[in-house]
C-alpha cells in the first residue's frame, strides 16, 4: 500500500473526502448566515435549527406523502424559508430599531424552542433517511472509492454557493441588495421596497439552511440536535471568513472542511479544535476576518 | 480623570450620590431572606441558585455595564469547576484553596480570551467568545484529567479554612452564602466606583470616552477578566457544593442560560441577575421531569423577554419605584 508522509493514501483521501463534505455544509451554512448578516445585521442563531428542519421536512415528505429526495430538495427549502419569513414578519422585524444583540437573542430563543419541540416529539436518536436510488453506489477512481452521493453533495453545494455569489455580486438584483446593505434609507428613497427585500433575504438565507439539511439527511441521520453543535463551528467559519463576506464564507467553508479532515489524519486529537485555533490566529492578525472589511 | 469623582476609601456599601439608601435596603432584605431561607427551603437547591446567582452577577456586570454580550461565559464557570474539583480530589487541597485555584484559572482564561476578543464589538464579540468557549469545551471533552463524559465525581468537600466541616449541609450553605455575598459586593462596588463610571461611559459612547483619554480597550479587558474571575468563583464553589465537575457547565447551552437569567432579571440592574437566576433555577426544578420541555420553556421566555419584556423583572420594578435597583 502506498503512503504519503507515512499515512496510507486510502486513509488520506478518505479523510479529504469527508473534509470536503463537511466543508460543503460549512460553506452552505456560513453563506446563509453571511447573506442574512449582510442585510439584517443579525446573527441568525436559529440557523442550525433551520438546517435540522430542512432534514426533517425531507423525512416528513417521504413518510406522509411519499415524495422522495428530489421533491424534498425542492419543497423542503421553500417550506423552511416560508417559516423563516413568518418569523421575520411577525417578530424579528420589531427589533430592527434596537441593538442588534436582541436579534441574536431572539433567534437563540427560536433555536431553543424549535429544537426542544423536535426533541420532545422524536427523542434524541436519529431517524434514517434513504439515499436516492439514482445516486446509490459509487465509482473507483483508482486511488480511492468515491460514493456517488458524496460527489453529488460536493458538486451541488459548490454550484449553489457560486450561483448565490453570482446573483449577489453580478446581477442587478444583487446590486440593490448590496446597496441596501450600505445605506437602506437611500435605497428606499429610490423607490425600492427595502423591508420586503429584507424579508425575502432572510427567507432565502433560511432556505439555504433548509437545502443543506435535505442534503445532509442521507449522510448523517435526521436528528433533532443535528444542527445544534454544527452551527457553532459555522460561526467560527464565518468569523474566519469575515462576517458578511459572500466569497469569504464559501472559500473558508470548503478550506476549513479540508483542513479539519487533514487534521484528523495527522493529529486526530486536535480535529475538533483546529477551526477554533485558526480563528484565534486569524483574529490576532486580522480582526475583521480574512475577507472582511471594516464596517 | 477629571470627569469622574474620586472615590473616598469608604466602607463597602457607601456609594456615590447617584444611588441611595434603597439599594442598601434591598440588599439588607436579600441578605435577611437568604439567611432565613435554608430553614424553610431545601438548602441544596438554594446553594445551586446562589452559585448561579453569582455567575449571573458576574455576567451581568459585563453586559449591563460594559455592554458586551459574551456568549461563552460557561467557559469560566466550567473550567473553574474542573480545576477546583481536580485540586480538591486528586491533589487533596482544602476547599478554600481549591476554589481559589479554580477562580485564578478562570481569571487567566479571561485574560487570554479577553485579549483576543475585546477588539471586536457587539455581535462579533458574542460570536468570538462563543467560538472560544466551544474550543475549551472540546478541550475539556478530550483532556484526560476531566474524565470526559463522566466528569470529576465524588469531590470531597473537606474542611473550610481547617475549621468548618462542609459535610454539614447548613455549614456548607453559609459558606456558599458568604462567597456569594463577597462576589455580589465586589460587583456592586465595581459598578459604583469611578472605574464603573468609566465603563458606563464607554458603553454609552466609546469614541467619546476614548477622546477623553480613557484607554477603552484596557477598561473593557479589565471588566472582562473581572467578570470571568467571578464566574470562576461561582464555578469553583459549585463544584465543591455538588462534588461534581461535568461537561454541562462548559457547554454553550450554559452560556445561553446565564444570558437568559440576566435578561429575565433585568439588564443593567444590580439585583436583576440574582432574581433571574432564582427564577430560572426554580423553573428548571419544576420542569426537570418533563425533559425537553425545559428547553422549550427557556426558548419561549427568551422570545417573550426580547419582544416585550426587555427591562426584566427588576428593571420593571425599578421603573415602578422610579429608582435604580
Amino acid at each position: 500500500m502506498s503512503t504519503v508522509f507515512g499515512v496510507p493514501t486510502q486513509a488520506l483521501f478518505g479523510q479529504l473526502l469527508i473534509g470536503l463534505i463537511n466543508g460543503s455544509f460549512y460553506a452552505m451554512l456560513s453563506l446563509g448566515l453571511s447573506v442574512i448578516f449582510g442585510l439584517l445585521n443579525i446573527i441568525n442563531f436559529a440557523h442550525g435549527a433551520q438546517y435540522m428542519m430542512g432534514a426533517f421536512a425531507a423525512y416528513f415528505l417521504l413518510q406522509w406523502s411519499g415524495l422522495g429526495y428530489w421533491w424534498a430538495l425542492l419543497v423542503a427549502p421553500v417550506a423552511v424559508g416560508l417559516i423563516g419569513i413568518v418569523l421575520e414578519r411577525t417578530m424579528l422585524k420589531r427589533l430592527y430599531h434596537l441593538d442588534h444583540l436582541y436579534g441574536l437573542l431572539l433567534t437563540f430563543g427560536f433555536a431553543l424552542v424549535i429544537q426542544g419541540m423536535f426533541r420532545h416529539q422524536f427523542g434524541s436518536s436519529g431517524l434514517p433517511y434513504a439515499m436516492p436510488a439514482q445516486l446509490a453506489g459509487g465509482r473507483n477512481l483508482g486511488f480511492m472509492f468515491l460514493p456517488n452521493y458524496r460527489a453529488w453533495v460536493i458538486v451541488f453545494s459548490l454550484g449553489l454557493c457560486l450561483g448565490t455569489w453570482y446573483v449577489i455580486e453580478r446581477t442587478k438584483l444583487g446590486s440593490y441588495l448590496r446597496a441596501a446593505t450600505e445605506n437602506p434609507s437611500l435605497v428606499q428613497a429610490f423607490g425600492i421596497n427595502v423591508p420586503r427585500m429584507v424579508t425575502l433575504t432572510y427567507g432565502f438565507g433560511v432556505a439555504l439552511a433548509g437545502v443543506a439539511g435535505v442534503l445532509a439527511a442521507p449522510i448523517y441521520q435526521v436528528n433533532p440536535l443535528m444542527g445544534a453543535d454544527l452551527i457553532i463551528v459555522v460561526f467560527a467559519v464565518v468569523v474566519i471568513g469575515g462576517m458578511g463576506s459572500i466569497m469569504g464564507s464559501i472559500v473558508t467553508g470548503f478550506t476549513l472542511g479540508v483542513v479539519e479532515g487533514l487534521t484528523k489524519v495527522f493529529y486526530p486529537e486536535a480535529s475538533n479544535t483546529v477551526i477554533f485555533v485558526i480563528m484565534a490566529v486569524v483574529l490576532l492578525f486580522r480582526p475583521t476576518g480574512l475577507f472582511g472589511r471594516e464596517k | 480623570m477629571a470627569t469622574v469623582q474620586e472615590a473616598a476609601p469608604a466602607p463597602l456599601l457607601e456609594t456615590p450620590a447617584a444611588s441611595g439608601g434603597h439599594q442598601v435596603a434591598a440588599f439588607a432584605i436579600m441578605v435577611l431572606a437568604l439567611v432565613v431561607a435554608p430553614f424553610f427551603v431545601y438548602p441544596l437547591f438554594l446553594m445551586k441558585a446562589l452559585c448561579f446567582g453569582l455567575f449571573a452577577c458576574a455576567f451581568g456586570l459585563l453586559i449591563g455595564y460594559v455592554g458586551l454580550l459574551s456568549f461563552g461565559h460557561a467557559v469560566f464557570l466550567g473550567s473553574a469547576g474542573y480545576v477546583s474539583a481536580h485540586t480538591a480530589k486528586v491533589w487533596g487541597w482544602p476547599p478554600e484553596l481549591a476554589i481559589l485555584a479554580g477562580t485564578a484559572v478562570a481569571g487567566a482564561l479571561g485574560v487570554v480570551i479577553g485579549a483576543l476578543a475585546i477588539r471586536s464589538k457587539g455581535i462579533y464579540f458574542a460570536n468570538i467568545t462563543l467560538a472560544f468557549a466551544q474550543m475549551i469545551y472540546f478541550f475539556c471533552l478530550q483532556a484526560p484529567f476531566t474524565h470526559g463524559e463522566d466528569g470529576i465525581q465524588a469531590v470531597p468537600r473537606g474542611m473550610f479554612l481547617g475549621v468548618l466541616d462542609l459535610r454539614h449541609t447548613l455549614t456548607m450553605y453559609f459558606v456558599v452564602l458568604a462567597i456569594f455575598l463577597v462576589g455580589f459586593l465586589v460587583v456592586y462596588r465595581v459598578i459604583h466606583s469611578p472605574f464603573g463610571q468609566v465603563l458606563k461611559a464607554i458603553r454609552e459612547n466609546e469614541p467619546r470616552a476614548v477622546s477623553l483619554g480613557y484607554a477603552a480597550e484596557r477598561y473593557k479587558l479589565l471588566a472582562f477578566v473581572l467578570s470571568g474571575t467571578l464566574a470562576g468563583l461561582a464555578g469553583g464553589t459549585k463544584a465543591i457544593v455538588f462534588q461534581l465537575a461535568s461537561l454541562t457547565d462548559v457547554h454553550w447551552t450554559m452560556s445561553g442560560e446565564v444570558v437568559l437569567m440576566t435578561l429575565l432579571g433585568g439588564l443593567g440592574t444590580v439585583f436583576g441577575p440574582v432574581v433571574g437566576a432564582f427564577i430560572m433555577i426554580t423553573l428548571e426544578h419544576y420542569l426537570a421531569q418533563l425533559g425537553a420541555w425545559v428547553t422549550i420553556v427557556q426558548g419561549l421566555i427568551f422570545v417573550v423577554c426580547v419582544l416585550t419584556f426587555r427591562r426584566g423583572v427588576v428593571g420593571e420594578l425599578a421603573q415602578l419605584v422610579r429608582k435604580p435597583l
